[in-house]
């Protein structure tokens, strides 16, 4: 299953996860960064744990769920809090990596709700960003930690359009 | 109130953030559907000639369509002739490991991967030329019909008596060392031929350029190319335009008649992108005891890599800014560009700013611990004085704007210096007594000028459109790939025409859309493609008036705009008010345009301070960056939000090169650092949280008063943390330290400064 | 980028993995986590015919309480051994360093037995297992072996493993209270990377990471302690008997300073007597 939608295809045994979601299930959100899953550009969701998707065979996932960026905002469209945040904090600027850190940022939180700096920081040792200096990847983590306690708007967002 | 200068988050996140970019790979167009993949085969020795290239094993390899090699680029217009031209495809030498040799093009990627890994290519090994020594020896000759491996050279060394009357002087050589971009996006590119035209999608920072380079490789007319530019996924200066392995697929489509599709692996980008830096410093730098500055010469060595790329403009870059900040009575520098047989030099963040700053920076610290002075007061007393602008450099250079003490004066303040100098002699007097902890603080200052816009006469184009519908687009001759260009455009039009920024879309990047423009490098987009902007929506407002006066039958001096609402009225008549539709629906069937080409008079010359607080655990070497607090004043703001996150990510990268990253190579030429487990480029766990300071001295070169961002945080952090780091163990004696300051490298700093191995 | 081909089988169970290996021989490989293996792969590093994946194996994944030691099914991951409750009660060593391996995401998938039938002694695990004696069981066609930690690790890439036997579990000793003290220091330019040196300390027992082409035991190290030197002057005799590498990271001679650096502070935060 690909965000909740099954998949089924016969793919060649050598075939990693992230090109079974990018070219078979057609998403291609998630990105290749390196070759030597040292990026984390291709981090989903493996039954709800971050993992590099280019480190996985899809055989591997077989009979599981993945989740991928595309399947974080709601039904109706409504934006996923880590999504709300990585916006309001500008913690994208190219974008190629962002798919990547937000689900990586999003095990994270599942994991440990109430992280400090440091370990956001080190909760995202395994992706990088060229663009950020990830400065605002850091602030937009700890900001949907807020917004998913608090459950209310967050973090204004001034003149958003 | 103006939106200009207010925080406005992304217009472009949304679907960054839900459906991802598309990025050249991501393409899934029905031209693209039968698309071959093309997978290149590059040499695995860093010198050799080519005897023999035997494709047989390879074509017979599933889902092999064609091997290509040099030997097939018969139908290309002859090369350029001189001796260091660079090939396509490497014919008879290779002269880098990762230099294309040929391309394999396959039904799909793994299949490419399989097939190019059978192509058979003969080597003959030449002696590789490895450091700038080897190749000024001019032993073994990358291109014997050169004669030498010198490229260049410019400037001259100091005059006797330079020097004559300074009580001090201290020379020093260090590297610049050579680094790789690493954008998260490697190189990619599409290609259809059809109907006599060829269409290029590339992962490029200027369609326009890319689109000429390509024509003119193929012998083609620039109106038979079509560039389209999708994301970008980082450029930092490598993806300037396009390079031989984009041409090539560019070539390889038209030549088979299929579409193709490329896109390398990070270890394929790691040698076949260009890197930055690599250049060797030699800095002499004296004056007088009370802390005076009075002569400073930077000799440069620039490796240049195997090819003439960036390697032929860059130190004159280096030249240009050499004297930085500093009110100098001598200033002089001089250059030399060598070929080695390593992955060619290209811009990457900076591009020869980052070295001269890193440089004189550096100079300056030496100076102020011959003499025994706080190496802030230093620079005090040899900054350019505020009164002095616009002030002319020894080189050539006419700062516009600038308070340089005032930058010092407020990262000194803002990070507490006084505070630190105290933490910093407590730990020390502790350590003297033996007691307290292995961890020792250091302060590290750098104090930044640099030029943006240098090609500020190549200019800009924009055209402006308002249609019936009341909607705006901006065409733009800039090319962003990360830095908001189309919420910070939009910006720009809503602020002239009062049409919401949800009603506003930016074209860039397509060559049939935008003819004509420059694109993203340089820190120009703002100054040059935003001023563009700005005009021809003032244009745009200027026509609207004279078409709404004619509805009204009114004067036109009577129109006004109300920006808040987006409709035109005589000023005091509400009941005359029009909206952007009407008025654009009058104009006629093409609705109201303007279009622009901003060519400025001269560069901008930011300017700024960083300090960085580093710790170094003193018995292991290890450096961490604990503070890093900056002013980098780039005129006026337009959109605070994207200036910050340009000053994040300039200063991460600048913070890497000081403390991390380091593109290495064996004595033959072999990388050593070609996958990013090896090569050390930096994550979220070595910075902190960044503190910036805000300080806008604006320019008068353009309208806007804005000069470009893009660049600073690199040009400031690199020297910063590298003389915090040296200030951290100053009192163990140490003078300097080679970058990256990396744990050995402080380690044997330690050791050397005590005597001991 | 891309492994070489291969053909891809799956094992539910032990006895299939079992039966798996023996019809493929030599030609076969057993793929846990993969983030040892994958890698390689990626890189044609290493280019098995057959892969057989335990990933389906669940009755190797356990953390149980056994007479004086912990039971460690080879297939536990690193993450979960990370937030082991009961491991951070008995053995908070071992949970420490699986939190060590990689980053989240390499610790949602790899595992301790994967990582320690890779035998890189840059890894976190194998020193650790070996500061700890655990003991490690392998199931063959020949039946089940108990193999000291000690006598496992051969060399790099290289374990006692016959390439037909499966590692099913590692028994670790609870330690005695009087060697309850431990430590685990990683010494890192990044902290993603590989160690360039790192130091198990477990009670007097003492482990190095990236000391040689396997992980050792510092033995002078414990030798001293057991003559009863103190910290600091044990950690003197940390690079004894070693072999550090010397590559872009670190030359020997700094390796060998850093060890007695990390061992000596390992010593200190274990408050070894």
């Amino acid at each position: 299953m690909v965000n909740g939608a099954p998949v089924a295809a016969e793919v060649e045994d050598r075939t990693l996860l992230v090109h079974f979601v990018r070219e078979t299930a057609g998403l291609t959100a998630t990105n290749v960064g390196c070759d030597t899953t040292s990026c984390g550009a291709c981090t989903v969701l493996l039954d709800g744990e971050s993992v590099k998707s280019c480190t996985v065979l899809a055989a591997q996932a077989d009979g599981r769920q993945v989740t991928t960026v595309e399947g974080l905002a709601g039904p109706g469209g409504e934006l996923h809090p880590m999504q709300r945040a990585f916006r309001a904090e500008h913690g994208l600027q190219c974008g190629f990596c962002t798919p990547g850190m937000v689900m990586a940022s999003v095990s994270l939180l599942q994991e440990n709700p109430h992280p400090t700096e440091a370990e956001v920081r080190a909760g995202l040792e395994g992706n990088l960003c060229r663009c950020t200096g990830y400065h605002n990847i850091v602030r937009a983590v700890l900001a949907a930690a807020e917004l998913e306690v608090t459950g209310s708007a967050g973090p204004a967002e001034e003149r958003a359009s | 109130m103006s939106i200009l200068g207010t925080r406005v988050v992304r217009t472009e996140d949304p679907r960054l953030l839900t459906a991802g970019g598309t990025y050249t790979d991501d393409l899934r167009l029905p031209e693209l559907a039968r698309a071959l993949r093309v997978t290149f085969v590059r040499s695995p020795v860093a010198h050799a000639e080519i005897t023999g290239i035997d494709a047989k094993t390879a074509l017979d390899s599933p889902g092999v369509v064609a091997v290509l090699t040099a030997a097939d680029a018969d139908d290309l217009p002859p090369a350029a002739g001189r001796p260091t031209t660079e090939p396509l495809l490497a014919a008879d030498r290779v002269r880098y490991v990762g230099e294309p040799v040929a391309i394999v093009l396959t039904e799909d990627s793994y299949q490419g991967e399989d097939a190019a890994e059978l192509v058979s290519v003969d080597y003959q090994p030449l002696a590789a030329v490895v450091g700038v020594d080897a190749a000024l020896a001019d032993e073994s000759l990358l291109f014997p019909a050169a004669g030498s491996n010198v490229l260049r050279s410019g400037g001259d060394p100091a005059p006797d008596g330079a020097f004559a009357g300074c009580d001090v002087v201290v020379q020093r050589t260090f590297p610049n060392q050579r680094v790789a971009p690493v954008p998260l996006e490697v190189r990619a590119a599409a290609a259809t031929w059809a109907d006599g035209r060829l269409t290029l999608w590339a992962s490029t920072q200027n369609a326009q350029q890319a689109r000429d380079q390509v024509a003119g490789a193929l012998g083609l007319d620039a109106a038979a190319v079509r560039v389209i530019t999708p994301d970008v996924g980082g450029g930092f200066g490598a993806k300037i335009a396009t390079d031989r392995d984009t041409i090539v697929v560019a070539w390889a489509a038209r030549r088979l008649g299929r579409p193709l599709r490329w896109v390398e692996t990070r270890n394929e980008n790691l040698l076949g992108m260009v890197h930055g830096r690599a250049q060797r410093h030699t800095i002499t730098i004296g004056g007088s005891r009370d802390g005076r500055i009075l002569a400073y010469h930077l000799d440069i060595i620039q490796d240049s890599g195997a090819y003439p790329r960036g390697g032929t403009f860059l130190p004159g870059l280096t030249q240009l800014m050499a004297s930085g900040v500093y009110d100098l009575a001598y200033c002089g520098a001089a250059f030399r560009s060598v070929l080695t047989t390593t992955t060619p030099i290209g811009a990457y963040r900076g591009a020869g700013r980052p070295e001269a700053t890193a440089a004189i920076e550096r100079a300056v610290d030496l100076f102020a611990a011959e003499i025994g002075m706080d190496p802030a007061e230093v620079r005090r007393r040899n900054v350019v004085a505020p009164e002095a602008f616009p002030y002319t450099t020894a080189s050539g250079a006419v700062y516009d704007t600038g308070d340089y003490a005032a930058a010092l004066d407020a990262v000194l303040a803002g990070a507490g210096y006084a505070g630190l100098r105290a933490e910093q002699a407590r730990r020390r007097a502790l350590s003297r007594q033996g007691q307290g902890g292995p961890a020792q603080l250091g302060i590290g200052l750098a104090s930044y000028v640099e030029i943006t816009a240098g090609d500020y006469s190549d200019g800009e184009t924009s055209r402006v459109v308002v249609d019936a519908t009341g909607a705006a687009t901006v065409y733009t001759g800039s090319s962003p790939h990360g830095q908001g260009h189309q919420t910070a455009f939009a910006m720009l039009v809503t602020d002239q025409l009062g049409i919401p920024m949800d009603r506003i879309t930016v074209i860039h990047g397509d060559t049939d859309q935008v003819p004509h423009g420059v694109g993203t490098y340089g820190s120009r987009s703002l100054q040059l493609g935003g001023t563009a902007v700005h005009q021809a929506a003032i244009q745009v407002k200027d026509q609207a008036r004279e078409v709404a006066a004619g509805m009204i039958e009114a004067s036109a001096a009577d129109l006004e705009l109300d920006t808040a609402s987006g409709t035109w009225q005589v000023r005091g008549d509400p009941e005359t008010a029009l909206s952007w539709a009407a008025v654009a629906a009058q104009a006629g069937p093409d609705g109201l345009s303007a279009e622009v080409d901003f060519r400025a008079a001269s560069p901008t010359f930011p300017f700024g301070a960083h300090l960085a607080v580093v710790e170094v655990d003193t018995q292991t070497g290890k450096a961490t960056l604990i503070r890093h607090v900056t002013v980098d004043d780039a005129g006026k703001v337009l959109n605070p939000v994207l200036a910050e996150g340009q000053r994040h990510g300039g200063i991460a990268q600048g913070a890497a090169q000081a403390l991390l990253e380091e593109v290495r190579y064996d004595a033959e030429g072999n990388p050593l650092t070609s996958t990013l487990a090896d090569y050390a480029a930096i994550t979220a766990t070595e910075l902190p949280s960044f503190e910036l300071l805000a300080m806008e001295t604006p320019t008068s070169v353009n309208a806007l008063g804005v000069k470009g961002i893009g660049e600073a945080g690199t040009i400031g952090a690199t020297p910063a943390v590298l003389n915090a780091v040296i200030d951290a163990v100053a009192h163990l004696g140490v003078r300097h330290i080679d970058m990256p300051a990396t744990p050995q490298r402080i380690w044997a700093a330690i050791n050397e400064a005590k005597g001991s191995v | 980028m891309i492994p070489a081909p291969f053909s891809y089988r799956r094992a539910d169970s032990v006895a299939e993995a079992l039966d798996l290996i023996t019809e493929y021989g030599d030609d076969g490989k057993f793929l846990a986590g993969g983030h040892s293996l994958l890698p390689l792969m990626k890189l044609r590093l290493a280019m098995p015919e057959v892969l057989i994946d335990l990933g389906p194996v669940r009755e190797l994944s356990y953390i149980r309480e056994e007479d004086g030691h912990i039971a460690i099914g080879a297939l536990t991951r690193h993450h979960d051994l990370e937030h082991s409750e009961l491991l951070a009660r008995s053995v908070p060593l071992l949970a420490h360093a699986a939190g060590q391996v990689g980053d989240p995401q390499v610790r949602h998938r790899g595992t301790i037995g994967g990582s320690l039938a890779h035998s890189d002694p840059a890894s976190d695990l194998p020193a650790t297992v070996l500061a700890l004696d655990a003991t490690l069981m392998a199931r063959g066609p020949a039946g089940l072996r108990e193999i000291p930690a000690a006598d496992f690790f051969q060399g790099l890439f290289e374990t006692v493993l016959e390439p037909d036997e499966l590692l099913t579990e590692i028994r670790v000793p609870v330690p005695a209270p009087d060697a309850a003290g431990w430590s685990f220091q990683k010494f890192t330019k990044r902290a993603i990377d590989w160690a360039i040196v790192g130091v198990a300390v477990q009670g007097r027992a003492v482990a190095l990471v990236n000391m040689a082409g396997t992980p050792v035991r510092a033995a002078g190290v414990e030798r001293a302690l057991a003559a009863g030197a103190a910290p600091a002057e044990a950690a003197a005799h940390a690079a004894e008997g070693t072999s550090p590498g010397d590559d872009i990271n670190a030359s020997p001679a700094y390796r060998e300073h850093l060890a007695r650096v990390l061992v000596e502070r390992a010593l200190v935060e274990a408050q070894v007597v």
